[in-house]
């Protein structure tokens, strides 16, 4: 099994605030990671780590994705690489219109893969055909970026960004939190389908319930800025049980 | 040309004055009858246009410079202005052009022999201007639409001129009004028949090479019942002008079911990180909606000029009539701007609109300005005005100042107003998209401003887009 992304002792701060203190990871290539842990713990801090949000700023250790070392990249340059977050929270841009910002997205990587761009004809053919699969209303594409849309309706236009992207390594930050239980199965059969030998997923969750739909090669617990523990899904169960205290005193 | 020399011509007979020799580029600094007459000489005017240029010229020095502005500059020496430019030599070629504006031509994609044009070099026989004009002169005449310099107008169309001349903005309507009525330099007429509706767009761009319009440019335009016309100012290049105080003065009249549409660009020096040498820029913009149906809109792109002090704006004095004033207003460097529109509600069932768009950055200073008025008269009238403010950078400002002032019972007027911030999660998200942080931001900047982009004639649409990335190029971070 080859390696998509290995982050070695990664230290990371928020402000003043040191949030990674040490965190050893690997993530394999064509595999689900989950990560789970209590609030607090460093699983956001980590994702924006690995995608280069410009308020988290490393102070030690490297993150290395296929086989280069981007601790140091600028955000579009990551993305470009193939490396995709589906925001918690996607913000909202008034104005911009979302079929139009997400062929300039396809063109951008298109143009980085030295591939030539689609015309908004082909572009919008490809735009149906997904959006048909994901069982959105199509005029949510000619709307303005997230602006006003439902929280279930911003989940799916990350997954549809997802799907126009085709991005190697993802990052699905509780894509779970604020959908009800019908939106959460669509939104898992949608990132199921996509699940390839090549790519690799990484979902951070509070809840149990969207490993049930999408099963996770491994489980991660943080806790305080490192990993506490690695395993299968038994891990899932025995934070069922227990709770987090479990794993500290191992 | 040596003072005694001046002394000697403004001292003498005005007629005189045509004996000046033609290399002269500047009549001396200093505001006096004097030089209204030079000027009205220069102008080869008829006696009542001077006249008139007198009458405002004596109204001006009564009047005082207006402070209520949210600007600041120092004050205004108007004697050490000088109030009459000849056009200017053209120079051999782009290699005399200062480089930053070539640079800016480049990004906003502007042909070469346009650039030699606007940059005031001598032009190829191929892009000869003159056969262009002719070919759409001779256009617009077999349709009886006038399209000229005013000081064609003034000679050849005195009596349009006459009529609606100040009809709009009285010559003593603001100091800056009189000043221009007393000075103007030269400016653009135009007059659409009854019934005739303009087929292209008219455009200062016809006149690149006709002579420096100046720095107190007059505009007038007539729109004749059931008329349309879309009239288009400025252009994206930039422009330097040693004269460092514009005062523009543009009037429109709509007749009965006529339409005017005024486009502007204005890119004028904006000064340099602490405000020196750029432009101020103080216009006064109106028009006026005559006959009922009749429709005025007012669409405006501004980056330049360091003091902008302007207010486009309609008089709704037609039953039904529509005022629409759709503005984006960007403030970067050390640039001030306190701009926004009047609209005044006379007639019945009139409605307006404004859309107004300020945009700052580093330590620009964005104030809009807008005053809704509804007459007693104006019963069923209906405003909607909406301003928004993008900050950019914590060191910019905006200021909302709207004045609503209603005797009307059954008038309508509806005012919303956000300022929001480009934010480093809107950024951020377009970035982890693989888009380019300036890409990013330009997105960001044209979706704030669409619904103001989408008015404008398209292919002005298009400049005004390359202008605004352009302009904020630099401007973040």
């Amino acid at each position: 099994m080859s390696t998509m992304m290995k982050i070695k002792d990664l230290h990371a701060q928020i402000g003043d605030k040191q949030i990674l203190k040490g965190i050893d990871l690997e993530l394999l290539k064509g595999k689900v990671h989950a990560i789970m842990g209590p609030n607090g713990a460093g699983k956001s801090t980590l994702s924006k780590a690995i995608v280069g949000h410009p308020d988290v700023e490393v102070t030690k250790g490297t993150i290395v994705y296929k086989d280069k070392d981007i601790t140091d990249w600028e955000p579009e340059e990551r993305a470009l690489e193939g490396i995709f977050m589906a925001f918690q929270h996607p913000v909202e841009i008034p104005g911009v219109n979302n079929a139009y910002f997400l062929r300039t997205a396809l063109n951008a990587k298109r143009k980085h893969l030295g591939l030539p761009p689609l015309n908004a004809a082909e572009f919008l053919r490809l735009l149906k055909e997904k959006i048909k699969e994901l069982g959105m209303r199509e005029e949510m594409i000619h709307r303005s970026l997230n602006e006003g849309f439902s929280g279930g309706e911003k989940k799916l236009n990350e997954i549809l960004q997802m799907e126009i992207l085709e991005p190697d390594f993802v990052i699905l930050d509780e894509i779970d939190s604020g959908l009800d239980i019908d939106a959460l199965k669509k939104v898992s059969e949608a990132i199921n389908k996509m699940r390839t030998p090549d790519r690799t997923f990484m979902i951070i969750t509070h809840y149990r319930k969207i490993l049930d739909y999408i099963e996770p090669d491994f489980v991660h617990v943080l806790k305080n800025g490192k990993v506490l523990k690695t395993g299968g899904i038994e891990i899932v169960d025995a934070l069922e049980k227990e709770g987090y205290k479990i794993f500290e005193e191992v | 040309m040596g003072m005694e020399k001046v002394d000697k011509i403004i001292n003498s007979d005005y007629e005189l004055g045509f004996e000046v020799d033609i290399e002269e580029e500047k009549a001396p600094p200093g505001l006096s009858e004097d030089t209204i007459r030079f000027i009205s000489a220069k102008k080869n005017e008829p006696q009542w246009m001077l006249d008139l240029r007198l009458k405002a010229y004596h109204a001006w020095l009564k009047m005082e410079e207006p402070r209520w502005a949210k600007v600041t500059y120092p004050p205004i020496d108007y004697q050490s202005i000088s109030y009459w430019a000849a056009p200017k030599k053209a120079l051999e070629s782009l290699e005399e052009v200062d480089p930053e504006i070539l640079r800016a031509y480049e990004k906003l994609g502007i042909p070469l022999e346009e650039q030699k044009a606007l940059a005031g070099v001598a032009v190829d026989a191929v892009f000869d201007s003159v056969s262009v004009k002719t070919t759409f002169v001779e256009e617009l005449n077999k349709l009886g639409i006038i399209f000229c310099s005013i000081s064609e107008a003034i000679r050849d169309y005195p009596d349009l001129v006459k009529k609606y001349m100040f009809s709009v903005v009285p010559m003593t309507d603001n100091f800056f009004a009189a000043l221009n009525s007393a000075v103007f330099s030269d400016g653009t007429f135009v007059y659409i028949p009854k019934g005739v509706k303009c087929p292209m767009e008219l455009s200062t761009y016809f006149r690149i090479n006709a002579q420096n319009t100046g720095q107190f440019e007059r505009t007038l335009i007539i729109a004749d019942e059931g008329s349309y016309v879309s009239y288009n100012e400025g252009c994206s290049a930039p422009s330097r002008d040693e004269n460092q105080l514009h005062a523009a003065v543009v009037e429109l009249i709509a007749h009965k079911d006529a339409h005017i549409n005024y486009s502007t660009i204005q890119n004028w020096y904006p000064g340099d990180a602490e405000g020196r040498g750029g432009i101020y820029n103080f216009v006064t913009k109106r028009g006026l909606c005559e006959g009922e149906n009749s429709k005025i809109t007012w669409t405006q792109v501004e980056t330049g000029s360091v003091i902008t002090w302007k207010y486009p704006s309609c008089i709704l004095k037609g039953d039904n009539s529509v005022g629409e004033f759709y503005s984006v207003a960007i403030t970067r460097l050390a640039q001030q701007a306190d701009t926004g529109t009047k609209m005044i509600h006379i007639g019945k069932n009139t409605k307006s609109v404004i859309i107004s768009k300020g945009i700052s950055a580093q330590k620009g200073q964005n104030s809009y300005r807008g005053l809704v008025k509804m007459h007693e008269s104006a019963t069923g009238a209906k405003n909607y005005s909406e301003c928004d403010s993008l900050l950019i950078g914590d060191r910019c400002g905006a200021h909302t100042f709207p004045y609503l002032e209603s005797k009307c019972e059954s008038a309508q007027i509806e005012h919303e107003a956000t300022t929001s911030k480009i934010s480093e999660e809107q950024l951020f998200y377009l970035r982890q998209r693989g888009i380019k942080e300036e890409d990013a931001v330009s997105m960001i900047v044209h979706g704030f401003c669409k619904d103001v982009l989408s008015k404008l004639p398209m292919e002005f649409a298009v400049e005004a887009k390359a202008l605004l990335d352009l302009t904020l190029e630099g401007s973040v971070g």
